[in-house]
Parts: structure tokens; C-alpha cells; sequence
């Protein structure tokens, strides 16, 4: 059986479409992490009025992960960029492909 | 006696044979090319025997016998059909419409004569 | 407001939005789809998340518990910004598989299980029940807070009637709108316009009334911040648990929710509308969220305390006289509602009646249905279930009180839907998913989700007796409904969520780590997981890893079709002793497979295909080439088979009308025969009875004589008969002999006319010619063509009865023919005769026959369609009237 050899260096322009790819895929994760931020300092524990400061933090930051998801996603949309992966990605990107059954 | 014949033929040579041998046979013959001048010929004398060809211009010789059937006082009257056809088909259905003889032509002058004296012998 | 004012107007609203839909979808039908499937109406139509809980129930959220109504807008929105993940997939997922629902999308994967299908369905059904009544009960509570303050107009009627009015009032609404047509791709391209529509008038609504308290009420932004520290939810009350948790259920809510699920991936018309999606849903839930506590705050300071903060978007402007930001806030809100209501009835009549009416009528009726049949049957069974799942969210109403907070009503169906999430994400991630394992996890988290959250919601003793949420049934205390376990700190919304989702995903887990998936279950986790390497064009996505049964039976498949496919494979499997499962790829069952496949595709392409797939060796050019002629000589046979095909049918067509044509000469030739024993026995009897006289003798000579010459005519007419009768069998049979030569016209004429003199001698006619035109010559068969001017001629001066008979006889030339007309002055041929003149013995009448047999027109149409010509009656010519047409010049091998 022939497994397919990943190149060991990848053009540049690949190499950039590769890494915006990576942008997409962390963007939930640093969401999550700044939704998930104001747990850390206790609202509930604390008695300062902050509600108001704690709502324009989300805000910003959702405003922020929206500017974010805008670029990344014009970014990946751009002509001549394919939307599915091509083969020289199959070596690195190996979250969304289980190869639990047998190879 | 003298037996008077109606005979309906529009063939005129066949006309003329069937009254040349019948008139030597003694018969008084009366001819008529088609149907349309048989009820005055009838109020003229009521022949013994029609002699009808079927296949007549105008009314056709089935037509012409329907009529005589249906007329009470024609109703007994002896006919015969006279066909070039000869056609079983033709035969039956002259016969269901009550006809008393069938002859196919050509026919023998002899058959003629023996028909026409049976069906006038009374 | 007059209460009959706010009814008309929203009947108006929704007569607008109706006649936008029916546009649409006149346009969609004509294929005019352009810019209805853009980007921008995409997003648009998700924003069908936010409803009446986003419009009215957010600020009463806000005012309760301050910023935690957000929660319910970050999830979603970090499950967009992460489309790549989830999203994108499942979009691909839905578009590949034609997916019609979320219980499509469990069941195919789960290789097509109906039941599957019938627990995704029942669950979204009843999850879809609070919040369907949430919407009936923002909706009643907004014409109470609209109608009431108001004394002129009818009074409007208590908020039962209101509630069940609405429910009627939208459950024709939807009928009417979402089950007019039967589309296979379940897709409405007029609803979804409309739903793009009504998500314009909620975000116009409610920012206007945001503005309207930023700008009108407060002074601007800074004094907002102001107010909200100097409010009661200036401290913030966090709950980490519920924070948490209520952002992951907003986020698997956001992917699982029916009507969700029906606007991303059902009626998505085109994957890259995801891209804008990515970030335009976001900023519209932004944009939707961003006055949320400015509204609540302002409220809570202005209105008094027994105002309900749910209604604070209608109730604020209404206070402050705003009454047209306040009816478009009441519209907004009516939005909200009507558009959820109807794509979540649609969303789940579409999956109740696939997966659950259609297979119950399948196996009661297993008779060859009628296709018209069924349509009819899936139609009626929508428009039943959507009035069924509105009546089950008015029921709801009714029996939670309808006086619970909406967000309250609307998590419970969050976290209901949440269910399908350990299934849905599992299922297109990990091959190992078994239906076993989905079917166990669905029914247990289903149940521990109804026990805990959704029976509690009835309040104590409605469903469940009150003893049990203190003692546990049976006085079983671990099992009490709000402290499964003994865990009684939690918020009962979390211990619910918490429970049901763990013990879900865990049985989930275990029931597919312990069961064996069936061969269609694993090929189409296959097609799920790997949905982007079998959408990697050509056969590089087949390069990569060993053959593994599953792919040679997506390919086999898709080759072969689904049953067939799976016939062989099932056999294969047999063979090597392993019922149930896919059999093992030997070299053996390689060749088996490549030269079954063979068969469908060739055998080059199916040598590639099984190479590909087992990793052997690289597809080279001769093979490509192999390909190429293989499949141009299968579409030449294809070609040549239809062909075939077409030619049969028209041998069957020809030999059918060649048997009528049969039966119809077999009847003429009778009619024929007759005729002509008829023509041969009349002179033949005349011969017969002269001669006979003759033979007797003793008669005059003038009689011997006369009767000889009649005996003479009659064999001569005989003989003419047969004369004729040969002729025509000779022409008809188009075996005559032609002499072509150039002959003038006129000179033709001259000959007919004298031989037909002989006939009737004694009568003189006038004859008209036309000799300047006559004179042309002729390439024909002269002899031929005067034959049929002697026919013409004899028979005008045995029939013309005109006193002073005249013949007429014209020539026209034109273009290469000409037109000879011979007209008589008699009285012509009645017009019921004048269709069989042509035909053989067709005499008119005997009377004045002069030894003709009725053949002299039927042989005159014989000669000139040889002649390559015509010959008609010109009825209307005062008298009979015949024109010969024919080529000036007949172009044939000369005989």
C-alpha cells in the first residue's frame, strides 16, 4: 500500500492559505476564551457596579471576534482559494479525520 | 293461357335475349330498365311473374322485391332474381327476403324457359 | 390602540409577507433565483434564532438577571466564528446526503435507521413545544400590552382567546405558506425571502427602540452607563455554571434547533455563502443584543414595578406616546414570532411526515402506490402536523400558565434540542458511531431531560406529583427530579442540562465502543466523516490509505446502485464466512468486484478504479486513454441501443399499419372480385343467350344478323375488360414499362380526340382549344398520357346531357408543370360522387353506358402517378371537369 508522502516544504502561497486555515479554526477558541474571561474575576464575588464595564468588555470582544471572523473568512474566500482541503494538508491536518478504524 | 312476365333488367342486350326466348315460349313480356315504372306496368295488367336483376340503377333489385312483399296485393306474387354476381352471400339474402328463384348468369336459355314455366304454372 | 387596529395590521403584515412569498416563488419557478439565493438573504434567514424570546424576552432576561441574557448570543456566535469546524461540514454533509431535516441527517447516518429518525423527530417535536408556546404567549402578552390601555374600538378579548387565535391564525398562515408545494430538496424559496424580510423589521424595531432609549430617553451613551450603575442590575451577578452553561446550550442549540437546522443546511443553496454567514450572523445577533440593557434599565426605571420587563420594547414607547415606534415594535415582535412558528411547523411536519407518517403508510399499504397518491398523503399529513405541533404549544401554554418569564420557556427547549448534539457532532467526526450507541444516547438524554426539566416546567402536581420533587418516586431520594444523584446545588436548568447531556453522550459512547455497526451504517459514516475527501475531485481522494471495504462499497455503489451493490457485497461476505459484515478486500474478492464493475463501466475503468482504491499503482496514461475509448464506445452502444430502440418502435408502428392496410384490401379485394365477376358475367350472358338462340335456328336474317352483331359488341366489350383489367394491375403494381420521348402537346390532344370520336359518333360536339398554349413539347410517355385524354374525352361525350354539347380544353404552364383542363357543359358529377370517381367500377349510373367498366378513371390515376402527375375533379366548372397536372420534363431512366 502506497501511503501518500507529504512534501517537507510547501510553496509560500500554500503555506499562507495553511495558516489562515489555522486562524479559522482557533478563532472559536479564543471566543470561548473571552466569553469565558469573566468568571475569572467574580462578578458575582465582588460588589462593584460592573455590570456596565463587563458589558462593553463582551461587546468589544465581540466586535473584535467578529472583525477577526470577517478577515479570515474574506480571507479563505478569496478567488483561488479552494475550500477543501488539498492533499498536501492531509499531513498536517489530521483533527477532523478519524482514522480509528483500522489504518 | 298466356303468362304475362315482368321483366326489370338494365342490361338492354340481356333484356332483349330473355324477351326474345321467353316471347317464343308463349309468355306476354313486358320490360323495364329500372324500378321506377313498375307500378304503372302493374296497374296495366298484374303480371304472373317479375323477373328482377339485382343490381339495377336507382332502387336495386332487393329494394324492388321489399316493396312487392310488403304490398298486400303483390304479396304471393312469384319472383325471380336474376344476379351477375353469384354470390352465395347474395343468394341468402334474396332468399330471406322471399324471393321464389335465384339465377346466376349467364344462364342457359333452357333453364330460363323451365324456371319461368314453373313458377307461371298454376 | 384600538384592539381591531392592531388585529387589521397584522393581517396586513402578513398579507405583505405572503404576497413577497408568492413572488418569489413565481420567480423560483421560472428559474429566476439570482440574487433570492445571495449571501446577505442567507444570513438573513438565520436570524429565524432570534424570536420573540430575542425581542420582547431579552430585556425581560436583562432585567432579571443582567447580562446573562448574552449568553444565549455568544454561543451561537462562537459556533459561526468556528465555522470551519462544524458548520462547514455539515453544510457539505447536507448538500451531498440531500438532507431534509435533522432526523434526516441522524437517520442517513446512522445507515438510514427509521428509528433513528422517529426518536430524533418525537423529541424535536416535543422540545419544540415550550417554545412554541413561548411565541404564542409573547404574542398574546403583546396585544395585551398594546390593546389594553385604550377604551375605544372592541374590547379585546381575555388572553386565552387571544392565544388561541394567534395559534389558529398561524397555523393556516403556515399551511398555506409552507405545504402549498411538494419540493424534494424540501426547500422554500418564498419563505425564506420571507423570513429575510421579517429579520429586516425585528432589527429595524428593536434598534429603533434602542436608539429611541439611548438617544431619546437617556443622553447618549455615557448617561446609559450612568443609569445602568445607578440601576438594580448595576452588580452582576455571575453564576460561572450557568454562564457556561447556558453559552454551550445556546451553541448546540444554534446547530440542532429543527428550524435551525432547516435554514443553514436545508435550504442553503450554496456552500459559500457560509464565508459571509461566518461573521453577518454574528453582527446581526450583535446588533439585535446591543440596546438589550439599555432598554431594560430605562425600563425598570420609568415604568412601574408591576410592568411586565418582557414587554418593556412595547411598553416603553407606549408609555412615552411613541405610538408608531411602538407599533413598529409590536410588528417586530409579531415578526419575531410568526417567522419561528412557521419554519419550525414546517421543519418538523417535514420530518414527522418522512419519518414517521410515510413509513407507517409504507408498510400498511405495501402495494404499488400511485405517486400522485403519496403526494397527496405527505401534503395532508404536513398540514396535520403543523396544526398538531401548534396545538401542542398551545396546550403548553395553557398548562405552564402562560405567565413563566419567556427565557425560562425557551431554555427548556434548548436544552430538549441540545440532545441531538452527542449524535450529530459524534456522528460526522468518529467512524465509530453506531446506531446502537445514537439510539441509546437520544432516548436516555431524552428521558432524563423530560424528567428533570420538561415534566417540572408543568409546575409541581401538574405531571408530576409534588411529593416526588421532595422525596423522590417512591421515596427513592436519589432520584428526586431537580438533585439527581443528591446533587441539589445546582441550578435546575444545569442539573438538567448537566445529567442529561453526560448520561446521553456516555451511553452514547458505550453503545458504540460495544456494538458492531451493519455494512450501509458503515459506509455511510464513511460518507460523512471523509465528506470532504469523496468531494476531492477525480480519483485522488480513492490514493490515499488501503482499500477499505467501505470505500469499494461507496464506489461499488455508485457504480452499481445502491441494492445491487449491496446484493454482491452481502454475498461476497458469505463466501467468507462473515454474515453482516463488508467482506474482507482479498485479491479474491478484488477481481470478483473489478469484474463485476466491469460489467457497468469497462473493464479499463474498473481496473483504474479497484488500482486506486488498493493503492496498487498510479493511474497512467494508457489507462486514462483506456477510459476515454471505453466510455465512448459505452455511449455508442447506448447510442446505437436507443436507436435500436426507436427503430423497433417504428417497425412495430409500420407493421401495425401495414395490417390495417391488409384488412382493408382484403376487404376491397372481395368488393373487387365481385365487381369484376359481375362486368364478366353481364356480356357473358348476353353471348350466352344469343348464341344459344341462334343455334335454334328457323329465324329471319335481319334477327341472325342483328343478334350476331350483339354477340360481337359484347366479346369485344370482354375483351376491352380484360384489356383494361391487365392494364391497370400492370400500373398499379408500378412494373410498367414507360416511353419517354418529347411529344407535342397539341399534336396529343389531336389523336385523343380522334379515336375518341368512336364513341357516340352520332353526337357533334363544340370543341374549345386553346392552340397557341398546346403548343409545347413534353418529355413522356405520349402514348400513355393520350390514353387518359381519351378516357377524358370519351367519357365527357358519353355522360355531357347538355343539348349542344361543348368540350372545353385549357393548357397552363407553371413552374415546371403543366396543367391540362377538359371541362364539359353538362351537368357535372354530383358532389357525394365526386370522391370515388377515381376508384375502380365506380360508374355513376348505367343509363347511358356505352360498354365501359367503370376502370377508365382508375386507370387515368394510374397513368398520370406514373407520369409523376395528378389528375383531380375541379368541381364548380359548369360541368364535369378534370385537370391533368404533369412535369413539363419527367426525369427518369429512360426505359
Amino acid at each position: 500500500m502506497a501511503r501518500f508522502r507529504a512534501p517537507l516544504f510547501v510553496q509560500p502561497a500554500h503555506y499562507r492559505l495553511r495558516r489562515r486555515r489555522d486562524a479559522a479554526r482557533l478563532l472559536p477558541v479564543v471566543g470561548a476564551f473571552l466569553f469565558l474571561l469573566p468568571i475569572l474575576w467574580a462578578p458575582a464575588q465582588s460588589f462593584r457596579r460592573d455590570t456596565a464595564p463587563d458589558g462593553i468588555f463582551l461587546f468589544v470582544a465581540w466586535g473584535g471576534l467578529i472583525a477577526l471572523a470577517l478577515i479570515t473568512a474574506r480571507s479563505l474566500s478569496a478567488p483561488g482559494a479552494p475550500t477543501d482541503r488539498d492533499p498536501e494538508d492531509e499531513a498536517e491536518a489530521a483533527f477532523d479525520a478519524d482514522h480509528g478504524d483500522n489504518s | 293461357m298466356t303468362a304475362r312476365v315482368l321483366l326489370i333488367e338494365d342490361e338492354p342486350n340481356i333484356c332483349e335475349a330473355i324477351r326474345f326466348i321467353l316471347s317464343r315460349d308463349g309468355c306476354d313480356v313486358t320490360t323495364l330498365c329500372d324500378g321506377t315504372g313498375m307500378a304503372e306496368a302493374m296497374r296495366k295488367g298484374m303480371p304472373d311473374l317479375v323477373i328482377l336483376d339485382l343490381m339495377l340503377p336507382g332502387m336495386s333489385g332487393m329494394e324492388i322485391l321489399a316493396q312487392l312483399r310488403a304490398d298486400p296485393a303483390t304479396h304471393a306474387l312469384p319472383v325471380m332474381m336474376l344476379t351477375a354476381k353469384g354470390q352465395g352471400r347474395d343468394r341468402e339474402a334474396a332468399e330471406r327476403a322471399g324471393v321464389n328463384m335465384f339465377m346466376t348468369k349467364p344462364f342457359s336459355n333452357d333453364d330460363i324457359r323451365a324456371a319461368v314455366r314453373h313458377l307461371t304454372a298454376r | 390602540m384600538p384592539f381591531n387596529i392592531l388585529v387589521a395590521a397584522c393581517v396586513a403584515y402578513v398579507i405583505c409577507l405572503f404576497l413577497v412569498a408568492w413572488v418569489v416563488e413565481r420567480r423560483a419557478d421560472r428559474g429566476q433565483i439570482g440574487w433570492l439565493r445571495s449571501p446577505l438573504v442567507y444570513t438573513l434567514s438565520l436570524s429565524i434564532y432570534c424570536t420573540a424570546w430575542t425581542f420582547y424576552g431579552a430585556v425581560g432576561y436583562a432585567a432579571r438577571s443582567g447580562l446573562e441574557f448574552l449568553t444565549i448570543y455568544l454561543g451561537p456566535t462562537l459556533v459561526f466564528i468556528g465555522w470551519w469546524w462544524i458548520l462547514r461540514k455539515l453544510v457539505r454533509i447536507g448538500r451531498q446526503q440531500r438532507v431534509t431535516s435533522i432526523a434526516d441527517l441522524i437517520s442517513s447516518r446512522f445507515g438510514k435507521s427509521n428509528l433513528l429518525g422517529v426518536i430524533v423527530t418525537v423529541i424535536a417535536v416535543v422540545a419544540a413545544t415550550p417554545y412554541i408556546a413561548l411565541q404564542l404567549q409573547s404574542v398574546t402578552q403583546s396585544f395585551g400590552a398594546f390593546a389594553s390601555p385604550t377604551q375605544d374600538g372592541f374590547a379585546p378579548p381575555d388572553t386565552e382567546s387571544t392565544a388561541i387565535w394567534v395559534a389558529a391564525g398561524l397555523a393556516l398562515f403556515t399551511i398555506i405558506f409552507g405545504t402549498r408545494n411538494l419540493d424534494a430538496k424540501e426547500q422554500h424559496h418564498g419563505i425564506v425571502i420571507a423570513i429575510a424580510v421579517e429579520a429586516v423589521v425585528k432589527l429595524v424595531a428593536l434598534v429603533g427602540v434602542g436608539v429611541f432609549v439611548v438617544w431619546g430617553l437617556a443622553d447618549g451613551p455615557a448617561d446609559i452607563i450612568a443609569r445602568i450603575d445607578a440601576s438594580d442590575i448595576a452588580d452582576w451577578d455571575l453564576q460561572p455554571g450557568r454562564w457556561a452553561g447556558l453559552i454551550f446550550v445556546s451553541a448546540a442549540a444554534v446547530i440542532c434547533l429543527p428550524r435551525m437546522f432547516q435554514v443553514m443546511v436545508v435550504e442553503n443553496g450554496d456552500e459559500r455563502h457560509l464565508f459571509t454567514a461566518a461573521w453577518a450572523f454574528p453582527l446581526y445577533l450583535f446588533a439585535m443584543s446591543l440596546f438589550i440593557v439599555p432598554i431594560a434599565v430605562v425600563g425598570l426605571e420609568r415604568l412601574p414595578s408591576s410592568a411586565n420587563p418582557d414587554m418593556f420594547v412595547l411598553t416603553l414607547p407606549l408609555a412615552e406616546g411613541q405610538g408608531t415606534l411602538a407599533m413598529l415594535a409590536f410588528l417586530g415582535g409579531f415578526s419575531s414570532a410568526t417567522s419561528m412558528v412557521i419554519v419550525e411547523s414546517i421543519a418538523l411536519a417535514t420530518m414527522v411526515s418522512n419519518h414517521i407518517v410515510m413509513p407507517i403508510w409504507l408498510r400498511l399499504r405495501p402495494s404499488q402506490a400511485v405517486s400522485g397518491d403519496v403526494r397527496r398523503l405527505v401534503l395532508l399529513s404536513r398540514r396535520f402536523s403543523i396544526a398538531a405541533v401548534l396545538g401542542l404549544g398551545y396546550a403548553y401554554y395553557r398548562m405552564s400558565g402562560g405567565s413563566t418569564a419567556l427565557a425560562a420557556i425557551g431554555l427548556i427547549a434548548f436544552a430538549g434540542v441540545a440532545q441531538f448534539l452527542p449524535a450529530m457532532l459524534f456522528g460526522i467526526f468518529w467512524r465509530g458511531a453506531t446506531r446502537v450507541g445514537a439510539a441509546l444516547g437520544l432516548s436516555v438524554g431524552f428521558g432524563v431531560w423530560a424528567y428533570t426539566l420538561f415534566l417540572p416546567s408543568f409546575g409541581p402536581n401538574a405531571v408530576i406529583p409534588a411529593m416526588v420533587f421532595v422525596n423522590g418516586p417512591f421515596d427513592i431520594d436519589w432520584l428526586r427530579p431537580r438533585a439527581l444523584l443528591g446533587v441539589d446545588s445546582m441550578d435546575p436548568l444545569i442539573h438538567s442540562l448537566f445529567w442529561s447531556l453526560v448520561l446521553n453522550t456516555a451511553t452514547f459512547l458505550l453503545g458504540s465502543l460495544l456494538t458492531f455497526p451493519g455494512p450501509v451504517e458503515r459506509m455511510q459514516s464513511a460518507a460523512f466523516v471523509r465528506v470532504f475527501d469523496a468531494a476531492a475531485s477525480g480519483p485522488r481522494g480513492w490514493s490515499r490509505g488501503m482499500a477499505e471495504p467501505e470505500e469499494l462499497l461507496v464506489m461499488a455503489q455508485r457504480i452499481l446502485g445502491d441494492d445491487d451493490a449491496l446484493l454482491f457485497f452481502e454475498a461476497e461476505a458469505r463466501g467468507q464466512g462473515k454474515l453482516g459484515y463488508l467482506p474482507d478486500p482479498t485479491p479474491e474478492f478484488m477481481a470478483r468486484l473489478e469484474r463485476r464493475l466491469a460489467g457497468s463501466v469497462g473493464a479499463a475503468t474498473a481496473h483504474a478504479m479497484i488500482s486506486q482504491l488498493a493503492g496498487r499503482a498510479m493511474v497512467t496514461v494508457e489507462d486514462l486513454m483506456a477510459v476515454a475509448s471505453e466510455s465512448a464506445q459505452i455511449m455508442e452502444y447506448s447510442a446505437r441501443l436507443e436507436s435500436q430502440q426507436s427503430e423497433l418502435t417504428r417497425t412495430a408502428r409500420a407493421l401495425r399499419d401495414a395490417n390495417e392496410k391488409l384488412m382493408q384490401l382484403s376487404v376491397q379485394k372481395d368488393a373487387f372480385l365481385s365487381q369484376i365477376s359481375h362486368e364478366l358475367r353481364t356480356p357473358m350472358t348476353s353471348i350466352r343467350a344469343f348464341s344459344e338462340i341462334l343455334t335454334e335456328g328457323d329465324l329471319p336474317p335481319d334477327m341472325v344478323t342483328n343478334y350476331g352483331r350483339i354477340i360481337h359488341d359484347e366479346a369485344k366489350r370482354l375483351t376491352r375488360l380484360l384489356d383494361d383489367l391487365l392494364d391497370l394491375s400492370v400500373l398499379e403494381n408500378g412494373s410498367v414499362q414507360l416511353n419517354l420521348g418529347l411529344t407535342n402537346l397539341g399534336e396529343m390532344i389531336d389523336r385523343a380526340l380522334a379515336a375518341a370520336s368512336n364513341t357516340k359518333p352520332e353526337r357533334s360536339f363544340l370543341i374549345h382549344r386553346d392552340l397557341p398554349m398546346e403548343n409545347i413539347f413534353l418529355r413522356t410517355d405520349a402514348d400513355r398520357l393520350v390514353q387518359v385524354f381519351i378516357n377524358l374525352i370519351s367519357n365527357a361525350r358519353k355522360y355531357c346531357d347538355a343539348a349542344t354539347p361543348e368540350l372545353k380544353i385549357t393548357v397552363r404552364q407553371r413552374a415546371g408543370r403543366v396543367t391540362i383542363d377538359v371541362i364539359d357543359n353538362g351537368s357535372g358529377i354530383p358532389s357525394v360522387s365526386q370522391g370515388i370517381i377515381f376508384e375502380k367500377f365506380a360508374r355513376l349510373t348505367d343509363q347511358t353506358r356505352a360498354g365501359g367498366a367503370g376502370l377508365g378513371l382508375a386507370i387515368c390515376r394510374e397513368v398520370m402517378a406514373n407520369l409523376g402527375g395528378t389528375i383531380t375533379y375541379l368541381p364548380g366548372q359548369g360541368g364535369a371537369a378534370f385537370r391533368v397536372s404533369l412535369p413539363l420534363r419527367l426525369e427518369r431512366e429512360a426505359a
